[in-house]
């Protein structure tokens, strides 16, 4: 071993439980060592770079570029069967299942109804809560990035909902507005009688998209709040100087240098919201009726629950989904571009 | 209090209060309000008894019943404060209700019954942890089992992840091969890449492999993250190159150099990635769903998901079971939030 770098303190206790917990880590490593230099012996260094990369390279290709090309072969056949090899080709049967409506418009008029249904909620969804979300964030943000005391502090509070996990969103949320829930208590002094809030078609909506903006809003509130802090000081030391007014440095100093975080943030959230889930499929499980049922939940539906079930049908609309979403991806990455000319110039 | 009222008041330069720091402070205490309320609103109500989940309007802490055992009467007896007619009050157990009268006794002397009016006695309220809704689950729920189940798919997960990706960034930032841009094309082109897409092929391939019912089925597919690639090997390009040079020249091996000293270096980056990966993990709820349909695999948050299905939502035991679900990652907010809006912040992945 190689001696150990001069400290003026002694080791802590941790150090010497790391040490501990690490020698069987240790071990294994030295261990591997010896076929390692063989190979390298034999391979040189690209091949060792190879050694390096097949690991990452061979789980990616398995669970992920593989599915994204055999889930197109999947959207061509037909029946309930699960591989491929027992599954009928039927072409493009199961695209013009999904797309055979006699008006685009209603989506009762569809064959697959609930598709429909669910395109249409989730771009409803995506367009209130996509703007509410940008809107709060960036409220939040500016006012994090005020001379404010204890701002790391209040920092963690509007981030502390990102890191709970979606179930435990969803069953926080259907406890509160439960009928003997915190909402019908705060509500009950002002005269409103307890209701149940998810049994109710619009409240049920409403309520899936209040949750997931609560959910997420600290995690774009903090990338704008990069953003802002990255903005030179001297800028508004400036306008400052020249009596500028606030509103006016907003426009022209702050939303200006904010643009490419605020177009990433609009990009992602974007992304992120067509996707939408987990919390809202535990807070009403897409009810009452299909009022909250959303595409995603319509792929898991379709291709495991119902039965029988249908894989090809679920392929087809994941596809259409991952269309969405690589158009939005091309858009983030042509405006990214864009952006940076802009810096550059 | 007014000494303190100024301190928080006070306004820099000494100037006056604009309509801005009226919005802020609006906004920040809201928020505070908003963000915490609920999951504290879930915590109180975990200590709560069936009983008190049912009653509306609902009290902040849990209260129960005050119970007596009363000379003559098998069962313990719920305690009333009762207003008698003659304007006193009394400390009073119920031992039936007829109608809109009570038969009363009082403790102390077991054998006079009393009637009293219904709208003239209260419960005698007192404070009590059901703790029971804690110890519940892991007799009726084998809840313990998924308490190991999401630790074991954590960890094994993040331990996976933190060699396979430190392994590829080490190989994509520190050697010089063909296919090098290939492979971080292709990492990169698949950083979008949701499960909602490839949800269906790929469960037929977890089946292929044998892995459907089976913990390795969950973790496999989630330890190849593109992000953490990213992290590592931004990381990893800040590290000199004269430093794997000089130990080329004393003869270190390639696998000896990646461990003994790119490893130790990276180690901030691998903090942060393994916190987010030990929070993904933990929290990862539609894979595990559609992979796990044996009860006895379930990780917390799909066991979560399947009793808060049923027909007859046992609440309180629900309850309780988020609460300890929500342990780890509060630890996680509370110790290691910087590292994760940091990351956050610096690299805009989640």
């Amino acid at each position: 071993m190689t001696a150990p770098l001069e400290t003026a303190s002694k080791p802590s206790a941790v150090q010497h439980l790391g040490a501990i917990a690490l020698a069987p880590v240790r071990l294994v490593m030295g261990l591997i060592d010896r076929p390692l230099r063989a190979l390298q012996r034999m391979t040189g260094l690209s091949g060792m770079a190879i050694f390096f990369l097949a690991p990452n390279m061979l789980i990616f290709g398995i669970f992920v570029l593989l599915p994204l090309f055999i889930n197109f072969v999947y959207s061509t056949t037909g029946g309930s069967a699960l591989f491929l090899p027992e599954r009928s080709y039927v072409g493009a049967d199961q695209y013009q299942r999904l797309f055979d409506c006699s008006n685009y418009l209603d989506p009762l008029t569809c064959q697959e109804d609930a598709f429909w249904t669910a395109v249409s909620n989730t771009f409803w969804f995506v367009v209130l809560q996509v703007t509410l979300m940008i809107g709060a964030a960036l409220v939040t943000a500016l006012i994090l990035n005020r001379n404010l005391a204890a701002r790391s502090f209040w920092r963690a509070v509007f981030f502390f909902p990102v890191l709970l996990s979606p179930v435990v969103v969803g069953l926080i949320w259907r406890w509160i507005l439960q009928r003997q829930g915190l909402l019908n208590f705060i509500l009950y002094p002002f005269g409103v009688d307890p209701y149940t809030w998810l049994t109710d078609r619009t409240w049920s909506f409403a309520a899936a998209v209040g949750v997931s903006l609560w959910a997420h809003m600290g995690f774009y509130a903090l990338i704008l709040l990069a953003g802002l802090q990255a903005i030179p000081k001297d800028l508004y030391e400036a306008a400052d100087m020249d009596g500028t007014k606030p509103a006016r440095v907003f426009w022209r100093i702050t939303l200006p240098l904010l643009m490419p975080n605020l177009v990433v943030v609009i990009v992602l959230a974007l992304i992120r919201s067509v996707q939408v889930f987990d919390e809202v499929y535990i807070l009403t499980g897409g009810g009452p009726g299909t009022s909250t049922l959303f595409i995603t939940q319509y792929i898991y539906e379709t291709g495991f629950v119902s039965q029988p079930r249908n894989p090809g049908l679920a392929a087809a609309a994941s596809i259409l989904m991952g269309l969405v979403l690589v158009v939005l991806t091309l858009v983030q990455l042509g405006l990214g571009r864009r952006g940076e000319k802009k810096g550059k110039r | 209090m007014g000494r303190a009222a100024a301190f928080i008041l006070r306004r820099r330069g000494g100037k006056g209060w604009h309509w801005t720091d009226i919005v802020t402070w609006v906004w920040l205490i809201g928020g505070l309000f908003i963000m915490f309320g609920p999951a504290l609103w879930l915590m109180f109500s975990s200590f709560k008894t069936p009983a008190a989940l049912a009653e509306f309007p609902p009290s902040i802490l849990p209260y129960t019943s005050q119970q007596v055992s009363v000379e003559g009467h098998d069962k313990p007896l719920t305690l009333y404060d009762v207003t008698l007619p003659d304007g006193t009050t009394k400390k009073l157990a119920e031992v039936r209700r007829i109608g809109l009268f009570s038969q009363m006794v009082d403790p102390a002397k077991p054998d006079e019954t009393i009637r009293v009016n219904i709208n003239s006695r209260k419960p005698v309220q007192e404070l009590s942890f059901a703790t029971e809704n804690y110890t519940g689950p892991f007799v009726h729920f084998d809840f313990f089992r998924y308490l190991w189940n999401s630790v074991f798919v954590t960890v094994m997960a993040t331990l996976i992840t933190l060699i396979v990706n430190s392994m590829a960034a080490f190989a994509l930032s520190k050697y010089e091969f063909r296919g090098r841009s290939v492979a971080m094309l292709i990492i990169l082109a698949t950083l979008m890449v949701p499960l909602s897409v490839i949800m269906v092929p790929l469960y037929s391939i977890i089946s292929a492999l044998g892995l459907f019912n089976n913990l390795w089925g969950v973790i496999l597919p989630t330890v190849a993250t593109p992000t953490g690639v990213f992290i590592l090997r931004q990381y990893m390009l800040t590290i000199p190159d004269e430093l794997i040079d000089a130990a080329r020249m004393d003869k270190a091996s390639e696998w000896q150099i990646y461990w003994r000293i790119v490893l130790p270096l990276t180690a901030p980056a691998l903090a942060v990635l393994a916190i987010f990966s030990v929070v993904w993990r933990w929290n990862d709820f539609l894979w595990p769903l559609i992979v796990l349909s044996r009860k006895e695999l379930y990780t917390l948050q799909v066991g979560l998901s399947i009793y808060s299905g049923e027909l007859n939502v046992q609440w309180h035991f629900i309850l309780a079971m988020t609460v300890v679900t929500m342990i780890p990652v509060v630890l996680v907010f509370i110790f290691l939030q910087r590292f994760i809006t940091t990351g956050i912040a610096g690299t805009g992945l989640k």
